[in-house]
């Protein structure tokens, strides 16, 4: 028989601002959870031990996929990756995130793991998760960007003491779709773009995002501004199913008569961020959708990247994948 | 006793919205403790006495429907929907492998749709209707197709991961009654094999299909 999880106070809170008072209550002992696909394994390792979890999957005010005035999409936090793979809105207009959706993780897990939860998820080094006392940990070493470190899965730009990666596959998406995140904290609300709710070690080593304590993540929007482009996504993970990407890639491109009018990429899991590609951009905008294109791009995608011990294997990858990202 | 319970009080936050009576409800809770003996397996989990009374906790004592009927049931903050069902339901053909998400053993239908029993909390499947592998086939105890073609497969092995398989079978023929082989695998993704009987778990799903 396993272990339980240690204990805790549960509380289910029906509206946004109950769920933010009870946060901001809680101080550093609380903890929100929507789907809790990654919380849980904190808790049964011990290594997170809230005194007080916030179950936000009561607050359907947060969840559902609408139209917006403006064309675009607002999908709520707590909508669930299945709900977003098999929406018809989405399928038809950002078939980039629902592609995304449903390379994550297994079906029974996009059944229950939301999308807000998806992109606020935690940095997945097992140094971290396994509970050693590192720099992200509020510690004052590295355990992975040694010579002995198992660093295969970690990053190739933008180390800052920690070299973990984003995660997420939707988060790649969303930074392309240029979404907007919806937080609601005890100060009100406010709306940041997709490029900076992702922040990396030099800018605090100990969050994966800029959700502050008493924040929560209520939606996500999209601009209609790539509504229906020439959409790629690709992740390249050890395991089919389940397994975290080693890297993974998501691309809109308006093309028109065989020319790239205007492309957004994004690269994930190199960079504890979804790294933008704005060199990638300024240098295949106005080309032939082509091979040569492709290729010149896929030189510029990698160039500063800084290969730990074991992760060389990386940096091809990421080319080729902005390749094939491009030549379509 | 009455402090085992310290969190059975009003709570407004609890969406909890049960007409039995506490009497009625605590009756039959104490049934359900006596027959799965579940005082003696609840380990690491020590109700948390000092807890502050200013974000109550859950009611512990809840109902939840399980393979059709409504089964009261304590239920710890903490509690996965898998430990629910394993040690106070006496449901033991859900099966916990990895217990972290991973290996799809532990997998329940929650309102038709498949979820790891292991990385639930029962709270939240309060209002929902949970089917366990129990509840796929008939009322006398006949199989489900797809219970029917896993044998005649010869799909289990050492059959650990059986039920989970069974259910993600189930979910998805309910769903999509003539899956392509294709979408089959898909639908099975979830479900670890240690034993690598994933063409017999497939075949048997794409030969029940059309007489579920």
């Amino acid at each position: 028989m396993k272990d339980m999880m240690p204990s805790f106070n549960l509380v289910q809170p029906i509206d946004v601002k109950s769920a933010i008072n009870l946060l901001t209550e809680a101080g550093a002992g609380g903890w929100a959870i929507a789907g809790g696909q990654d919380s849980f394994d904190w808790f049964k390792d011990r290594i997170k031990r809230p005194h007080t979890v916030v179950d936000l999957s009561g607050i359907d005010s947060i969840k559902g996929i609408r139209e917006t005035d403006d064309g675009g999409i607002e999908i709520g936090a707590l909508t669930t990756l299945t709900d977003v793979e098999q929406n018809p809105i989405i399928k038809e207009k950002y078939g980039l995130l629902s592609t995304a959706s449903g390379r994550v993780a297994s079906p029974q897990i996009r059944n229950k793991g939301t999308l807000g939860g998806n992109v606020s998820q935690d940095a997945r080094c097992w140094y971290y998760r396994s509970g050693l006392d590192c720099y992200r940990a509020g510690g004052n070493t590295c355990y992975a960007d040694t010579p002995e470190g198992m660093n295969r899965e970690h990053c190739l730009f933008g180390a800052s003491r920690c070299v973990a990666v984003t995660p997420s596959d939707t988060a790649v998406a969303l930074t392309t779709l240029e979404a907007n995140m919806v937080i609601v904290g005890p100060n009100g609300e406010r709306i940041v773009p997709a490029s900076e709710y992702f922040i990396g070690p030099a800018i605090d080593i100990e969050r994966m995002t800029v959700l502050e304590p008493g924040d929560v993540l209520i939606a996500i929007r999209i601009p209609a501004k790539w509504s229906g482009a020439k959409f790629y996504f690709e992740k390249v993970a050890d395991r089919a199913t389940w397994d975290f990407p080693l890297v993974n890639i998501a691309s809109a491109m308006k093309v028109s008569e065989g020319i790239i009018e205007d492309i957004s990429i994004t690269c994930g899991a190199v960079e504890c961020v979804p790294k933008r590609l704005t060199v990638v951009q300024d240098i295949v905008r106005g080309s032939a959708a082509n091979e040569e294109t492709a290729s010149l791009a896929a030189g510029a995608a990698s160039r500063g990247a800084s290969a730990l011990n074991y992760n060389h294997f990386k940096i091809p990858l990421m080319e080729n994948l902005v390749k094939r990202a491009i030549r379509g | 006793m009455q402090k085992k319970f310290n969190s059975d009080r009003y709570d407004p936050l609890s969406t909890e919205r049960d007409s039995l009576s506490r009497r009625h409800f605590i009756k039959g809770v104490i049934a359900a403790g006596t027959v799965a003996g579940a005082a003696g397996l609840m380990t690491g989990c020590s109700d948390n006495s000092n807890n502050s009374a200013s974000s109550a906790s859950v009611e512990r004592l809840v109902t939840i429907n399980v393979n059709g009927r409504s089964r009261p049931v304590d239920v710890m903050p903490n509690e996965t929907l898998a430990h629910t069902l394993r040690n106070k339901l006496s449901l033991t053909g859900t099966k916990i492998g990895c217990d972290r998400g991973a290996c799809g053993a532990c997998t329940v239908m929650i309102d038709g749709v498949t979820q790891n029993s292991c990385s639930i909390l029962t709270h939240t499947v309060r209002k929902g209707n949970v089917v366990t592998v129990e509840g796929v086939g008939g009322v006398n105890g006949q199989l489900h197709p797809v219970q029917t073609a896993m044998i005649e497969e010869l799909a289990p092995q050492c059959g650990f991961c059986t039920p989970g398989q069974v259910v993600s079978g189930v979910a998805l023929l309910q769903r999509n009654p003539n899956p392509t082989r294709e979408e089959v695998r898909q639908a099975l993704a979830g479900n670890l094999c240690r034993c690598g009987a994933y063409n017999n778990y497939i075949n048997a799903i794409v030969n029940a299909a059309g007489s579920a």
